[in-house]
């Protein structure tokens, strides 16, 4: 039974492979587990080994050559048996997602479109144990981590395979449940819940290095399994979903808050009761910056960008065990001091967990601040469907050059996370631009 | 909110609605005197007079197609079959008449027929009065099919298919006559063409109609209790209009489903609404979809063997326990 030689996939992030050099020519007999060639990855050379024994009857690829996962590179079988089939075959590209960049740089293997008629493409699957036999599942620690499955189709759920996607796991190393290897839900929630990520699939030397390292002495920490509350669920599911699908960047820029905390400081020492608080002032020229920019306050809706004829400003609340947002409706038609008492209200009452869902569901843009926790800038991920969210770190002082004259001002980064599908870079700029403009020049609110 | 029978129910919605509407009259074999096969039409006679609750001879195309003509002039007919089994000899006037005049008259004439009867399979009615004749009727343009499983829902849709300006087949389930259940006072009307979730769940989704709605809620217990496996019913209650909508959103939520129905697999309405379900909800599939059917045979009448063909609670179970990699 003639098999193919693919480049396997020999990291996770793996999407070509130069091949450094054959081990074996054309002609040779091999065994099964007998290393065929040794590969240069993305992260250091590897060998590949042949999955079955058999004589090495086409070498497809020079030494040097870079070719694409998947990509056949040569073909063990019998010593008599016709491989033309396999040999007509194009490289197959992998069924890692990354591959499809990859195509320019495949060798001088053919190279005509795959053909219309899929039987003679990928003669393997109609005999696939030959193929390459399913490792049993009890192996899997011991066997040769180099030859995941990347030559072969992947067996997944449709559901799975969109889970794993936007998690970020990789497919080709994960073990399936289901039948036929099949890997389901469960197999993508098990592997997100013990924390597996692709570098946590280590190779074996790897992982001996990792062990060589380990400290002595009694740990200080101890394994726990924490069950997921409902919120953290839903955080999790609803973040999983935004990074996912949602294509981010992110802008920053810092802002001399002089003025504006001056003009927070007057408006309190005149206020009989009540507080205006830094955030109540952030609510306030965040909503009239988004006035100001409608583009902004938006949502992508697939097959339109809808622009929110309100302001409501989700503030980001920490708790205990995860977070809620509470909403600020019309943030823009309020003045700061209603702002403040209505956001001390939403806040204390998110805290202790006494927000209906109306008043915790559709914001169109949210401000996240761990300024309060000494963080100088950081990026949050966007609500969906909000288009973006303002992360704000603390307000420090700082040398900063004014006219040529080195001088302290009070200082705070920004960083704006937005979803590319409506907003584009120049368009968050300008934003962050007004939003700058508002706070240095606090009379622009007014003007 | 009174408990009365889905018999009752049924009885209630004729009552209202020719109370409501002196244009609504009910015809069939023994809905007068007899006070209909199953009782249905009790009373009715006594209350309503002979010009508008009339017994027919045994000719069931005959009085569907008198049913269709008083449509066409206007009244507002329910024309009873005994049984479903019984309207194959009325099919054309039901396919050919009612489904295709408002087209074929250029839109001059409504037909605002309402067909009703049992199907199903009862116990021990053997091959020729043991048949579910949903397909045949949910495959046709021009007809509404209503398909209750409860008596609230018995009531609310027979009241929205007597004034429903088309024709609408109105099955309903010959094992459900005697159930008992919760229906709300005062006007109840279920509009034509909207599922109903029977039962809330996280792990599976499980579509049925009429008789079988039982049987997967029966299911979805044991599976609870048995197996942590938290099942969401889906009624369907009609079958022409189907409503994917409800279908999809409680399988998007689940990502497996079985879709149970009591009549034959093949071109079954299961696989109409399996076919939805692939199209509009590949990628929130966890596992294929499976079926649970009657078997493709004639139905027996031995006792032993009709229970072998008519799917059971441990049919549906062990559908669900596949699509949830269980067995």
């Amino acid at each position: 039974m003639a098999t193919k030689i693919v480049m396997a996939q020999l990291s996770p992030t793996m999407e070509e492979g130069k091949l450094v050099e054959w081990k074996v020519k054309e002609g040779d007999q091999v065994e099964a587990g007998d290393i065929l060639a040794e590969v240069e990855t993305d992260k250091a050379n590897m060998d590949i080994e042949a999955l079955h024994g058999g004589v090495i009857r086409a070498l497809l690829v020079a030494d040097g050559d870079v070719v694409a996962v998947g990509a056949l590179i040569g073909v063990i079988a019998d010593a008599d048996e016709d491989i033309s089939a396999l040999l007509e075959s194009a490289p197959q590209p992998s069924s890692a997602p990354a591959a499809e960049d990859a195509a320019p740089v495949q060798p001088e293997a053919p190279s005509e479109p795959v053909p219309s008629e899929p039987a003679p493409v990928e003669p393997a699957p109609a005999e696939p144990a030959p193929a390459e036999p399913a490792p049993a599942p009890t192996d899997a620690p011991t066997t040769n981590v180099q030859t995941p499955r990347t030559s072969e189709r992947i067996k997944v759920s449709p559901v799975a395979r969109r889970m794993a996607q936007a998690a970020g796991l990789d497919l080709a190393v994960m073990s399936g449940t289901g039948p036929g290897g099949r890997i389901i839900k469960g197999d993508v929630e098990a592997a997100i819940a013990t924390g597996a990520t692709p570098a946590a699939v280590a190779t074996g030397t790897a992982a001996d290095a990792a062990r060589a390292m380990a400290p002595v002495g009694t740990p200080r920490l101890e394994d726990q399994r924490i069950e997921l509350s409902m919120m953290r669920k839903a955080i999790a599911k609803r973040l999983v979903q935004s990074i996912g699908p949602i294509p981010h960047f992110f802008l920053t820029t810092e802002i001399d808050m002089e003025r504006a905390l001056d003009m927070r400081k007057s408006l309190n020492d005149r206020l009989s009761e009540g507080k205006v608080g830094v955030n109540d002032l952030l609510i306030k020229v965040v909503a009239e910056a988004l006035t100001r920019h409608p583009e902004i306050n938006a949502s992508f809706e697939g097959d339109a960008i809808r622009r929110h004829g309100s302001v409501d400003i989700g503030i980001a609340v920490a708790l205990p065990d995860g977070l809620i947002t509470p909403v600020l409706r019309d943030a823009d038609r309020k003045g700061l001091l209603q702002i403040s008492v209505e956001s001390a209200d939403l806040v204390a009452r998110g805290r202790i967990r006494r927000l209906t869902p109306e008043e915790y569901q559709g914001a169109t843009f949210t401000i996240s601040n761990l300024g309060m926790m000494d963080i100088d800038e950081f990026t949050a991920i966007i609500n969906p469907p909000e288009a973006a969210i303002l992360a704000i770190g603390q307000t420090v002082e700082k040398p900063v050059v004014e006219d040529g004259e080195v001088v302290v001002r009070r200082r705070m980064r920004v960083t704006m996370s937005c979803d590319h599908r409506v907003i584009d870079g120049a368009m968050g700029a300008a934003f962050l631009q007004t939003l700058r403009a508002m706070l240095e020049n606090p009379l622009e609110l007014v003007s | 909110m009174a408990v009365i029978t889905y018999r009752e129910a049924l009885n209630r919605a004729l009552r209202e609605e020719m109370e409501r509407d002196g244009s609504v009259f009910l015809i069939g074999e023994e809905v007068g005197e007899y006070d209909g096969a199953y009782k249905v039409s009790k009373g009715l006679l006594d209350t309503f007079g002979e010009w508008r609750v009339r017994d027919t001879p045994i000719a069931e195309n005959g009085f569907a197609g008198l049913g269709v003509g008083a449509a066409m002039a206007g009244l507002r007919p329910v024309v009873e079959f005994m049984t479903w089994n019984f309207a194959l000899l009325a099919y054309d006037a039901i396919v050919n008449s009612a489904a295709k005049l408002l087209f074929m008259s250029g839109g001059q004439f409504n037909i605002p027929i309402v067909f009703r009867g049992p199907g199903g399979a009862a116990l021990q009615l053997s091959a020729q009065h043991s048949q579910v004749p949903d397909p045949w009727y949910a495959n046709i343009p021009g007809i509404k099919v209503c398909v209750p499983a409860t008596p609230a829902d018995a009531l609310g849709l027979l009241k929205s298919a007597i004034r429903d300006a088309d024709p609408v087949v109105f099955i309903e389930g010959e094992l459900l006559y005697n159930m008992k259940g919760e229906v709300p006072d005062g006007e109840h009307l279920v509009p034509i063409g909207l599922a109903d979730i029977k039962r809330i769940g996280e792990d599976v989704t499980i579509v049925a109609h009429s008789r079988m709605v039982h049987v997967a809620l029966a299911a979805a217990e044991k599976l609870a209790s048995e197996y942590e496996v938290e099942a969401e019913v889906v009624d369907l209650r009609s079958l022409r209009p189907l409503d994917t909508d409800s279908v999809i959103a409680s399988v998007r939520k689940t990502n497996r489903a079985v879709v149970v129905q009591e009549g034959w697999p093949v071109s079954g309405i299961g696989a109409q609404i399996v076919d939805d379900i692939q199209r509009e909800a590949f990628d929130d599939l966890d596992a294929p979809v499976a079926r649970v059917s009657g078997l493709d045979v004639p139905m027996h009448y031995a006792r032993s063997i009709e229970k072998l063909i008519v799917p059971s609670v441990d049919h549906v179970v062990n559908a669900v326990k596949h699509v949830c990699y269980l067995d």
